[in-house]
């Protein structure tokens, strides 16, 4: 018998894989947008901070 | 502003960057004794510990957690007091962590040797080891957090999210697939059984990929690449996509390690679809590596850390969308179970993780020592050799993989196999051997490697405490139009709860329905517990690794069925604690073995594989002939059992080793019929065979798949 059978008898079963493709574009999206968005001063502060943490050999 | 002064502890980074080098050989060379012992089956000693069933979780384990997780350690203790600009968090749990890590190492690979093993791939330590890890994790983690709660720096640099969601992820993942029933001292069974328990393991065993080899290597890769090429790294807005796209899409991509089995198709097309979205993160991460690199590339002619960083990074490229193709339902029914997925994998251990692992202790070590490199001559030598070392691995593995896979599935004109599954593997004997040149070279790259460090130790000057200064960290008060990342980035907590529920979300989805499914199962009525025998049996196969060659899972094709029998069904592993499917067809598959020959062809077999199967490659096992079963643990294993819910009749565990009693002799009376038999036990010096490992395990292999064997008419293929 095909598993999609006992699948089917859990209740709402096929909200799942909607739910996961919601889930993960908002997600995507909001991730997106914070990037794009974040101050250029921030970005490059940020970027720096591994240099220059030592004195070089 | 007054600047603070304080130091870096330059002396943990220094034990877990010899560590790392000395796991490192001693992985290598397992691997490379596994890799020739299937070339010429001779080295596997006739000796127990020294057979590939237990060298093979030897070498995986020393590779990912002793080399590369002491090469994780070695990164995260220098690049994180550098980032955040400030000494560990304590000294005394740096010590803690440190040797603690090494014990496990050391006793891990002792109680492998000696058989100890949950039979869980990656996972396979016992219970003991599995609640050290864990404490020995949480060591780790205060560490680690203590100190990024005392940083000097206001932002948390793209690489320490990376070390945040690795320690969280990685934590999860242990705690969740090691949940196990301890019966005795290192002897345990898992907790879920069969389908449930395929799920749990390779949603640990990819993510034990993505968030012990692949994250915290990015993280490593976002520190030391900047640091090596002397420059930022080139986006930081796409690192930033990057992580969270990564660490968001990876936890779900588990079930592209169960295509076409009986795991519900639901969870794998979810398995596939996250798989392939994790191209657009990788490659984003890839890029951003060797973007990095721009207006440098003339120095990677020169320079062996940058060479090394390059290859490491195209490497991970290619793994990384190499990775979603093998996860297309079209593609793994090639690739899985052959010699492609070893390949695949070792483009990533060996370029992404070896040579990562090289460029920084080759970056590190001069300037622990305050020194030169010995020899950069001797270095660029190990680059070269490291890198046709990959080359002689990778391409003889898929050669062998298209070849094996092919022939698996050629028929004759006439509608019958064309190869034997024996053929198939002396096809690809001289491939074995090709590759174990490519692991040589690796080797030796390495131990150039070693010979190079030591020299650039001798003559250097360590220092244990670097001075530093840095002005104390301002309270930053959130003020109104900040984004709200930087809310996030500034408690470390956050990062650390956000990462987690990230990762949480992709666990819970593709998990809580197939759980559910439990109690939707009708249980195949013909499914019947194991009788105490045959569970003393697969505790042997168990104990022998015999998973790591052979699978139990006969997939819906045509070949499959031809070669094997009926296709493997969920019902029919629902007392399977734990679900022994594997993921490697070295050896055929045995789900329909039982039954399939007489008691006294096993017994020659297990003997000596070629008076059966001439030109096998099958490790003799003439020890079980003369070690003998456990029968006080019978009514513990019984015990066991129902608890984990097999519905063994109640207090059936006082009676379960007469049951034995019957079977086991019945067993060895059938195998002494044969006047062979009789000889082999006269040589050995055997008088009698029933409580012997080799009863047990007949039984067992005897039993396997026989279940619906009566059921079968009703069965139809589910694709």
């Amino acid at each position: 018998m095909k598993f999609i059978n006992y699948l089917k008898s859990i209740q709402d079963v096929r909200i799942f894989p909607m739910v996961s493709l919601f889930i993960f574009t908002a997600i995507f999206a909001v991730v997106l947008v914070y990037a794009m968005k974040a101050s250029k001063q921030y970005i490059n502060q940020a970027k720096q901070i591994p240099l220059g943490d030592e004195k070089e050999c | 502003m007054q600047l603070e002064r304080f130091s870096y502890d330059n002396k943990i980074v220094k034990w877990f960057a010899t560590a790392t080098i000395v796991w490192g050989v001693v992985g290598f060379l397992a691997g490379l004794l596994i890799a020739l012992q299937l070339a010429f089956p001779a080295l596997n000693f006739d000796w127990a510990p020294t057979t590939f069933g237990r060298m093979r979780p030897v070498h995986t384990n020393a590779v990912i957690f002793a080399f590369v997780g002491n090469g994780i350690f070695m990164g995260v203790y220098y690049s994180l007091q550098r980032l955040v600009k400030a000494r560990l968090f304590s000294d005394l749990l740096s010590k803690i962590h440190f040797w603690g890590w090494q014990l496990i190492i050391v006793f891990g690979a002792l109680s492998l040797w000696m058989g100890y093993t949950t039979g869980k791939e990656y996972a396979e330590l016992e219970w003991p080891l599995d609640i050290a890890i864990t404490l020995i994790w949480v060591v780790f983690g205060v560490n680690m957090f203590g100190t990024i709660l005392k940083r000097r720096e206001g932002h948390l640099y793209v690489a320490i999210w990376f070390y945040i969601a690795t320690w969280v992820t990685v934590a999860m993942l242990h705690i969740v697939n090691s949940i196990e029933l301890p019966i005795e001292f290192m002897k345990s069974y898992s907790w879920y059984a069969g389908v449930q328990d395929a799920l749990v393991q390779w949603w640990y065993g990819h993510n034990a990929v993505a968030f012990f080899l692949t994250t915290p290597y990015l993280g490593l890769m976002y520190y030391f690449l900047p640091k090596a090429a002397n420059r930022p790294v080139y986006s930081y807005r796409l690192s930033i996509i990057h992580f969270w796209a990564l660490i968001f899409i990876y936890i779900w991509a588990g079930p592209h390690h169960l295509l076409y089995t009986a795991l519900p198709d639901w969870a794998q097309s979810l398995g596939v679809v996250f798989s392939v979205m994790l191209i657009a993160p990788s490659w984003g991460g890839m890029i951003n590596g060797l973007l990095t690199l721009r207006g440098a590339w003339d120095r990677v002619r020169e320079d062996a850390v940058l060479k090394f960083m390059v290859v490491a990074i195209t490497a991970y490229g290619m793994a990384t969308f190499e990775g979603p193709m093998l996860s297309l339902k079209n593609v793994n029914a090639i690739s899985h179970f052959s010699d492609w997925t070893i390949a695949h994998v070792h483009v990533g251990a060996l370029g992404w993780n070896g040579f990562l692992t090289f460029a920084v202790l080759y970056w590190l070590i001069p300037r622990l020592w305050r020194t030169e490199l010995y020899s950069k001559s001797l270095a660029n030598a190990h680059f070269w050799l490291g890198t046709l070392g990959i080359v002689f691995y990778a391409v003889p593995m898929y050669w062998a993989g298209f070849t094996q896979a092919l022939n698996w599935k050629t028929f004759t004109p006439e509608g019958q196999l064309q190869y034997s599954f024996l053929d198939t593997v002396n096809m690809i004997a001289p491939m074995y051997m090709l590759r174990s040149l490519g692991g040589l070279l690796y080797l030796t790259g390495a131990i150039l490697m070693v010979v190079n460090i030591w020299k650039t130790v001798a003559r250097g000057n360590f220092q244990e405490n670097e001075e530093a200064e840095a002005p104390a960290l301002v309270k930053v008060e959130a003020h109104k139009g900040e984004h709200w990342h930087r809310f996030i980035e500034r408690k470390p907590l956050q990062m650390l709860f956000w990462s987690l529920v990230m990762v949480a979300i992709g666990g819970a989805i593709e998990m809580i329905p197939t759980f559910l499914v439990k109690e939707n199962i009708p249980t195949i009525s013909a499914v019947k517990p194991y009788t105490p025998l045959e569970l003393h049996g697969r505790d042997i196969y168990i104990s022998e690794g015999c998973y790591t060659c052979h699978s139990q899972m006969v997939r819906p094709f045509r070949d499959e069925v031809v070669r094997y029998g009926e296709y493997s069904k969920a019902g029919e592993f629902v007392y399977d604690h734990p679900f022994q499917w594997g993921s490697k067809r070295t050896g055929p598959d045995l789900a329909r073995v039982g039954g399939k020959y007489p008691n006294s062809w096993h017994f020659n077999h297990m003997y000596q594989p070629t008076s059966t199967s001439p030109k096998s490659i099958m490790p003799r096992y003439t020890w079980l002939l003369t070690t003998g079963i456990d029968i006080m643990r019978t009514p513990k294993m019984i015990k066991g059992m129902q608890i984990l819910g097999v519905p063994y009749e109640s207090g059936y565990h006082n009676r379960a080793n007469s049951d034995l009693d019957v079977q086991a002799k019945a067993i060895a009376a059938d195998l002494t019929k044969e006047k062979e038999i009789r000889q082999i036990m006269e040589f050995e010096g055997v008088k009698d065979l029933t409580y012997t490992k080799m009863v047990a395990l007949i039984a067992y292999l005897q039993r396997i798949g026989t279940d619906i064997k009566t059921v079968s008419a009703d069965a139809k293929p589910i694709h």
